[in-house]
């Protein structure tokens, strides 16, 4: 399919990307990869008439150690997320969702902060961010917001964005020497859309979990935060009793959608026995 | 001197692809072109009450909105029934719907505009009134009493119903020591190839000639579906398959969307374009498979089989497909089942069921994939009862390699098979006492592990009996020219045609074969009816053996022609004198006499010179059809390794083996890649491909993120052995191989699933065999289990 017409223009700045989204009457979209926001539209399941470029925006490239936080450029494309020696070392949850993110070509063009404010709920970038209990610097027109990745994903690609907002990084809070990550998916072929997945982390302080943040994806409208799976785990040794306590929690922590053919029974089922070897093989930083 | 027949050739054309060079349909631009898109029906049954289109028609670039009674005028109406399948029906199909639309995606109206962006934006402006009716999507509702008419030009929904039945097969299952049954359920997939469907059409008025590019591997039959069905001379119909992206059987039907092309071409007088979409591939591609099968099998108490009893229902959409038909793909299945045995007796019936869904046809390995599934999972059954291996029921039932001339219980002649020494190969090549081991070892660590095998048989050559016999205008024969140059190089125009598999590079190694030159002298041309001789071109696997044939034998034509004439230079008697290395030779001696390329100079520019009554001429032509058996049958035998997450359901295909005997091999490495292309074409639909419809017809998986087609990432190591017999009905002995590999793959793995199931006592008799599927395959049985 080929896309409806529209006007392509590449803001230099973000005040000038503001001024342009403005212009259009809301009527615009930022582009950034290309790679949700193009094939919709050759799908014409939207047809913005401006296309805004947001893509040469110094503001949204890098990756910077700052005092408390690791800063990750909205621009930074998925395939540096996987290279990148800082996000291995202190965002270790992006590093190891990274490769399951579609295929090479794909990574070598869409970038995390597209992929973020497009909230697919079956995408794997937005449970990592929740995992790790990120923040997302926002800006418009009335300034700059931090927005908690807990407040971000609203619904079904829906986030607490207003229109003309950019996301502009993800500030990811360094974690604390030992913390434990663990990430995977239940997928058909590597690079596709996952059945289900889990993000994890936990901190251990005399042999027992403290702050454990669970999320899942791919389970419901958006990634999901599983608080009675971290309750399971809280305070206790990290062991096969604590873990089979967090999988059996899930069914109060998900409602994930039933359709005949994917029944919600049948996925939560898996996501129990994701979470179970997502927990059994949590691991620290090297 | 060196033999180019049995050495490995890189494709001639790969290299030209790798650098962008292709030159596809799909690249071409001609002066004056025009862009077309089809608004199609959005519900799968209903009556077209309106079209009303007077908004798109102001749409920027829109030259023309064609309706069906303008169009559909154009084009004499298609049946897709063939003579020889007594008692089928199929209404007529015309290019847009007129007042009944019969599956979602069915083409309603043509927008033509300036460009494909123009066209789309016109189409959504087009307003489509239809009042939707309940449509037949079940295939099994489709045949019970009461059912609503999937198609109103039907009597009723049974497209086709055949019978095969031996005299004592009733008394072989009385008499039976075990009897084994199941059902299987094998779903839609369709082809998916790199290039999708493309044509242009470009009739010029002012000689009344059309000319059509298209991507397609049967040239010579579209020349003639168009003269026919277009009212034109034939000598004035023109079709170009270009480079060709892929076909795999789907590229040679006759769709609504390409007779639309030309006609539009024909009314507006300038070259129209149609390119399909992904999305319009799945909605209007032919979909494979889609059977309902009930098959038992009777053994004695030796484990050897007396006989099968199998029933196929073949839901086919709500049109046969035309030329070949829709039942072609049915009674291949009832036909191949069982056919790697001796099975003396059997019973197959086929029904053929109209449906609101896109047509099914005529996909890679017809029909093989799903006999060799039913067949194989029944041996598998059988050995548990009988407590036999594998491999050794199979040893005990295969027919022996010396019983030849052989006849199936099903009617197919087989000259020469290898079927035993294909099973001792694949033994010693998977080694199963080391696989039961590991098998053993690792189910202690909860891993679940299984192999399977499955023999077959694969159809290639065919001759008239295909589609000739049934009145279809498909050529039997293939037709080349060889020429040579006054360079003394060689020029092949052969009617067989290339999509990628790497015919012309193996139709050059034959050619230079005959004539003592490199494969580097030959250039071969395909693909073009005004440049090649007419022949039935590539399809159910003819480019090697009748293709190569019709090579060899051209070749051998040029040879005596350039011998004679080399006699006359040299004064010498032909019967002396042989081709090598680019020169005529003295065969007692080995001397080179003279080069080919002073032969071609003094027969092109001083024929003078030559002795009076000596024919100078370099070019020849030659035709062949396969006489002798119907078909040349070739077989072999493949088997899987796999491991089940029975947690998840999730399946790693860990290995793939293939013993295959397709006779003479011309190129083994394209012969190899053949195979690894089926085998990859086999589990595609045995784990991930499928057209998945909801209750209302609508397809709901018409994209490459949904629709999962086998990637690298998932696909084993297949590891690939051959055992050569040739046929002796052509001297080169070549038969096909494009099948082999789809052949039997999702049977191997059906049986290598089920043999890692077998602890749990679940069992998969459906494909794609999803991690779903599997997941419920355990529960089931865990249920029986515990609530029997």
């Amino acid at each position: 399919m080929k896309l409806p017409s529209f006007e392509y223009l590449r803001a230099r700045s973000l005040a000038e990307a503001w001024a342009l989204h403005s212009d259009a009457g809301g009527d615009a979209v930022y582009l950034s990869g290309g790679h949700s926001v193009v094939p919709s539209m050759a799908l014409r399941l939207q047809a913005p008439s401006r296309l805004i470029d947001i893509s040469q925006i110094a503001e949204l490239h890098g990756v910077e150690l700052q005092d408390q936080t690791l800063r990750i450029g909205a621009m930074t494309r998925h395939a540096e997320v996987l290279a990148n020696p800082l996000i291995a070392r202190h965002a270790p949850l992006l590093s190891r969702a990274a490769p399951h993110v579609a295929h090479p070509a794909i990574r070598n063009r869409g970038t995390i902060g597209g992929n973020l404010a497009l909230a697919d709920p079956a995408s794997e970038f937005p449970a990592a961010v929740l995992a790790m209990r990120a923040e997302l610097e926002v800006m418009g027109p009335e300034g700059q917001r931090m927005i908690a990745a807990d407040d971000f994903f609203l619904d079904l690609y829906e986030t607490a964005l207003i229109p003309g907002e950019v996301l502009t990084a993800i500030h990811v809070p360094l974690p604390p020497e030992g913390r434990l990550f663990g990430f995977d998916e239940i997928a058909r072929r590597r690079g596709d859309y996952a059945m289900v997945g889990v993000a994890a982390q936990a901190d251990m302080s005399d042999g027992v979990v403290s702050d454990a943040s669970v999320t899942l994806f791919s389970v419901g409208v958006a990634p999901t935060r599983a608080t009675a799976a971290q309750d399971a785990l809280e305070g206790a040794p990290l062991s096969s009793d604590s873990i089979a306590r967090a999988q059996a929690a899930l069914a109060t922590d998900l409602d994930p959608p039933d359709d005949p053919g994917f029944p919600a029974e049948r996925r939560l089922q898996l996501a129990r026995v994701l979470l179970g070897r997502v927990l059994t093989r949590m691991e620290a930083v090297q | 001197m060196t033999l180019h027949i049995g050495q490995s050739q890189r494709r001639e054309n790969a290299r030209r692809h790798l650098a962008g060079r292709g030159r596809f349909v799909s690249d071409l631009a001609l002066p004056r072109m025009l862009h077309a898109v089809f608004v199609r029906s959005p519900m799968a049954k209903g009556r077209l009450v309106e079209i009303d289109t007077s908004e798109a028609e102001q749409s920027p670039g829109v030259v023309r909105i064609l309706t069906a009674a303008e169009l559909n005028a154009r084009c004499k109406p298609w049946v897709g029934t063939l003579d020889h399948f007594a008692g089928m029906q199929s209404p007529p199909m015309s290019i847009l719907a007129e007042e009944e639309v019969l599956w979602t995606g069915q083409p309603v109206a043509m927008i033509i505009a300036k460009s494909r962006a123009e066209a789309e934006d016109a189409a959504d402006l087009v307003m489509v009134d239809i009042e939707d009716s309940e449509p037949v999507t079940d295939g099994a509702a489709a045949l019970q009493d009461g059912a609503p008419l999937a198609n109103s030009g039907a009597r009723d929904n049974l497209c086709y119903e055949a019978l095969l039945e031996t005299p004592a097969v009733n008394e072989a299952f009385a008499d039976a020591a075990h009897v084994v049954e199941a059902s299987f359920t094998f779903g839609r997939h369709t082809a998916v190839t790199l290039e999708p469907r493309a044509v242009i059409a470009d009739f010029d008025p002012s000689s009344g000639a059309l000319t059509v590019h298209h991507g397609t591997q049967t040239p010579y039959q579209f020349q003639d579906v168009y003269a026919r069905h277009f009212g034109l001379p034939e000598g004035k119909v023109r079709v170009i398959a270009p480079d060709v992206g892929g076909s795999f059987g789907m590229k040679l039907h006759v769709y609504n969307e390409e007779m639309g092309a030309v006609a539009a071409s024909m009314i507006l007088e300038r070259p129209v374009r149609y390119v399909a979409d992904r999305l319009e591939s799945f909605l209007s591609d032919i979909h494979a498979r889609d059977h309902i099968v009930k098959g038992r099998m009777a053994l004695d108490a030796e484990g050897k089989i007396l006989a099968m009893d199998v029933d196929d229902l073949a839901p086919v959409g709500a049109v046969s497909a035309y030329p070949r038909t829709s039942a072609a793909e049915g009674n291949q299945v009832i036909r191949l089942m069982g056919a790697p045995y001796n099975m003396p007796d059997y019973r197959g019936r086929l029904q053929v069921a109209f449906q609101n869904k896109v047509q099914t046809s005529q996909y890679r390995a017809v029909g093989h994939p799903i006999a060799c599934a039913v067949t194989e999972a029944l041996v598998e059954r059988a050995a548990e009862v009988t407590g036999l291996d594998p491999f050794e029921i199979r040893a005990r039932n295969l027919i022996a390699d010396d019983a030849y001339p052989h006849v199936s219980a099903t009617g197919y002649q087989f000259e020469k098979l290898s079927h035993q020494a294909s099973l001792a190969k694949l033994r010693e090549m998977m080694d199963p006492d080391a696989l039961r081991a590991d098998q053993a070892r690792l189910r202690e660590q909860g891993i679940y592990r299984g192999f399977g095998i499955a023999s077959f048989v694969e159809i290639t050559n065919p001759g008239a009996a295909f589609y000739g016999v049934g009145g279809a205008r498909i050529s039997a024969q293939d037709g080349a020219v060889v020429r040579m140059t006054p360079s003394g190089d060689i020029h092949c125009a052969i009617s067989v045609t290339e999509q990628g598999q790497g015919t012309e590079t193996i139709i050059a190694q034959v050619v230079a074969d005959q004539l003592g030159v490199s494969p580097e002298r030959v250039s071969v041309t395909t693909g073009d009816t005004a440049t090649t001789p007419s022949g039935g071109a590539t399809w159910a696997c003819r480019g090697a053996g009748i293709g190569g044939e019709t090579a060899l034998r051209a070749g051998r034509k040029l040879r005596e022609r350039i011998l004679t004439l080399a006699g006359a230079l040299l004064q010498a008697d032909p019967a002396t004198l042989r081709l090598e290395d680019g020169a005529v030779v003295d065969v007692a001696t080995g001397e080179a006499r003279i080069t080919l390329e002073e032969i071609g100079r003094v027969a092109t520019y001083r024929p003078d010179t030559l002795p009076d009554g000596v024919d100078h001429s370099l070019t020849v032509a030659h035709h062949f059809a396969p006489s002798g058996y119907p078909f040349d049958f070739t077989n072999g035998i493949q088997g899987s390794l796999v491991e089940v997450d029975v947690e998840t359901g999730i399946v790693r295909i860990l290995k793939h083996w293939v013993v295959e005997d397709c006779g003479r091999i011309i190129n083994p490495l394209l012969v190899d890649e053949q195979i690894r292309g089926g085998v990859v074409q086999g589990l595609g639909p045995a784990f991930f491909e499928e057209c998945q419809y909801d209750a209302d017809g609508q397809l709901t998986n018409g994209s490459l993120a949904d629709y999962l087609v086998p990637m690298a990432c998932e696909m084993p190591d297949i590891e690939i052995a051959h055992i050569e017999t040739p046929t002796e009905d052509t001297i080169l002995g070549a038969k096909g191989v494009g099948e082999a590999g789809t052949a039997a793959a999702g049977a191997a793995a059906m049986n290598a699933v089920n043999d890692a199931l077998r602890p749990f006592g679940a069992r998969l008799t459906q494909t794609p065999m999803t991690p779903l599927r599997i997941l419920d395959a355990l529960d089931a049985a865990r249920k029986q289990r515990t609530d029997p």
